[in-house]
């Protein structure tokens, strides 16, 4: 299960640094998906990985948390999901703005060669 | 806990609820809006002086440090809100630069797109809430919120250029961000908590096999605040966006890159200046170097190479707008620099110093974006403009949007713009007598005094420091001659509102210049508590819960 998880994030990321240094903001938006799906897996991981282990002890009464996940982990990933989600949108109109605005999807606002 | 322990959220929720409140207005209700933000930002200012007086404490060295314990779990297991004399001089510094950007807003600027009164509470929200935070995730979820604000607030106004500038800024800062949350959750990883206060502890006593992952996360969250400070290489971004966006949007942003500097101060002082600063330099001149001094290094030889890239800025810039986007960087490359050398020994003095100068240069800085439009502005092409971007952004004109020049005209334009922007040259070259002069003397002098900085060092920041200074007034001085002696044009026509704003930020800097000898004290006393951290530390894990404190147990 490490090396599956450790993989996805490995090529999640790779793609994502790639794309976000390509030229052109729909490139560049794609790569910051990617990269933020990556961020979020690995900040799960950091949890610990384990199968079947619920995050929430049942109240009272002495517990093993050896036999319970780490919930702090799964909170942080809810609200660096919505968090991602959300500025990534704002980009996204931003993009569409630009492309109005000059007419080029090239992340300066006009071509290379110009 | 008695009513007035709540004073230390108000901050947050202050602007919080302001801001929320100007959204259920109509945006052409802007008046009703202006009231309710002027009224935000006046109550925040005063908030701020009280918590200010508040951590004066007893004046015995390391002063008082408050905390709210939200939730009321106590550390670390909730989310803590800390507040000690850094983060109440930067709510007041805040509060002090939102004010007059907000009145120079009402002059126009805030008809210029929509949301403008919100976005402006939700970004001193978050920044109000970033200095106050002692929890690592919190800090994130407070960057999130003044950035989701910032990216609106910089294209106030739209235009391509703004959103050009946006553009990068936006997708450098969503970089930025996701390093942060990898440094964030490798921290929890390795040490298990999120806690400042905790973090300080554990780290000294972190099992050797876990410390190269540690520092990977530390070295990550690190070069998220860079970014966010605008240092040398990861700052290019910084001046187009701040000359692009709207001069009351970009006197704020004055005090954004401040928080990149404010969170390394703390970060590095908490969890590296273990030892006393005669310990570690005593590791460093062995030649055993320890982390805290790699960090040092790093930190002093990136704040040095800013220094020189917004030095440069500013002699090759043509415009005040793009000089004064440089100054930023030139501030913020001597703060990260000083911090730097603190970690390496430079003592109390020198950083409260470079404190004194972080609040007068912010100021200055603030003034000096507020002074570009008036300064550049010739007969009716204020006019033009506004209506120019009014018509970019589609918005359609109500009557009262007609004549933007409307308002009360100064008289003696030039003279008022000449006294103001000399003030603010002299602050930021810094000549006698204003505040720039005494910070600098006050670091300058402590640096070479403490014999704790290897020499060649200390005077190589020395000179680099008066080299800048030197720099910086060749460059003002030259955009002061070409609008004050050598413009042929007839006088600007400038608005009372408009320039009061401007007034009252000298005005604040040479109240900073009379109290100079209270003012550089308090800096000390905060310099000396930032270099103490278990008093940081033991405070926030001693922190009583209210129901710890009514007696139960």
């Amino acid at each position: 299960m490490e090396i599956v998880l450790s993989l996805a994030i490995g090529v999640l990321s790779a793609s994502g640094i790639w794309l976000l240094l390509r030229p052109r903001t729909f490139q560049v938006i794609t790569g910051l998906c990617l990269l933020s799906y990556a961020v979020n897996l690995f900040i799960f991981s950091m949890g610990r990985l384990t199968v079947g282990a619920p995050p929430i002890m049942p109240k009272g009464g002495w517990v093993d948390p050896t036999t319970y996940a780490d919930p702090l982990p799964q909170a942080l990933v809810l609200t660096a999901i919505v968090i991602s989600f959300a500025t990534t949108a704002l980009f996204l109109v931003v993009m569409m703005a630009s492309r109005g605005m000059t007419g080029t999807d090239h992340v300066d606002g006009r071509e290379a060669d110009q | 806990m008695i009513a007035s322990d709540h004073l230390m959220i108000a901050p947050i929720v202050i602007p919080f609820f302001a801001g929320a409140l100007t959204l259920l207005y109509d945006e052409r209700q802007r008046r009703a809006k202006l009231g309710i933000g002027l009224a935000s930002c006046v109550a925040l200012l005063i908030v701020g002086v009280e918590l200010l007086n508040r951590t004066k404490g007893n004046g015995a060295g390391g002063g008082e440090i408050s905390f709210y314990l939200l939730g009321d779990w106590t550390a670390p297991f909730g989310i803590v809100l800390t507040l000690d004399r850094l983060a109440a001089t930067m709510l007041l510094l805040a509060a002090l630069v939102a004010l007059p950007a907000l009145i120079y807003a009402a002059a126009g600027w805030h008809k210029q797109g929509q949301h403008f009164h919100a976005l402006f509470q939700f970004l001193l929200m978050g920044l109000n809430g970033a200095f106050l935070t002692g929890d690592l995730f919190n800090l994130f979820v407070f960057f999130e919120v003044l950035l989701a604000a910032s990216y609106g607030l910089v294209l106030h106004g739209s235009g391509p250029a703004r959103v050009r500038g946006g553009l990068h800024y936006i997708a450098v800062n969503l970089a930025a961000s996701l390093l942060f949350l990898l440094g964030v959750s490798l921290i929890y990883g390795v040490t298990g908590t999120l806690n400042m206060a905790h973090l300080a502890k554990l780290v000294p006593v972190l099992p050797e096999v876990d410390r190269p992952l540690f520092r990977l996360g530390a070295g990550l969250l690190g070069l998220a605040f860079l970014v966010k400070a605008g240092v040398w290489p990861l700052g290019f971004w910084l001046p187009s966006a701040y000359m692009a966006a709207a001069a009351p949007v970009a006197a704020v942003f004055a005090m954004l890159t401040k928080v990149g500097v404010y969170v390394i101060l703390r970060l590095s002082m908490l969890t590296l200046a273990q030892g006393t600063a005669g310990e570690m330099a005593t590791g460093i001149a062995t030649g055993g170097i320890a982390p805290a001094g790699t960090t040092a290094q790093i930190l002093v030889a990136a704040g040095m190479a800013t220094v020189v890239f917004g030095v440069l800025g500013v002699l090759a810039s043509q415009g005040l707008g793009r000089m004064t986007a440089h100054l930023v960087l030139v501030s913020s490359g001597t703060l990260v620099t000083m911090t730097g050398l603190a970690l390496l020994g430079g003592g109390a003095a020198m950083l409260g110093g470079a404190l004194y100068y972080l609040v007068a240069s912010t100021i200055a800085i603030a003034a000096l974006f507020l002074l570009i439009e008036p300064m550049s502005r010739e007969e009716g092409s204020i006019a033009a403009l506004l209506a120019l971007t009014a018509d970019a952004y589609g918005i359609e004109q109500p009557e009262d949007d007609a004549t933007p020049e409307m308002g009360l005209a100064i008289p003696g334009t030039l003279t008022v713009l000449g006294l103001v922007f000399g003030a603010c040259v002299m602050v930021l070259a810094g000549l006698p007598p204003l505040p720039g002069f005494i910070g600098k003397v006050a670091m300058l002098r402590a640096l070479i005094g403490s014999g704790a900085v290897p020499a060649a060092l200390g005077w190589g920041v020395v000179a680099l420091l008066l080299l800048a200074g030197f720099a910086t007034l060749i460059g003002l001085a030259r955009i002061g001659i070409q609008t004050f002696w050598a413009s042929e044009g007839a006088v600007p026509k400038v608005l009372a509102l408009e320039i009061a704003p401007v007034i009252a930020l000298v005005l604040g800097l040479g109240v900073m210049t009379v109290k100079g000898q209270d003012t550089l004290r308090f800096m000390e006393d905060t310099a000396q508590s930032l270099l103490t951290p278990s008093i940081y530390a033991d405070g926030v894990l001693s922190a009583p819960s209210v129901e710890q404190e009514t007696p139960k147990e």
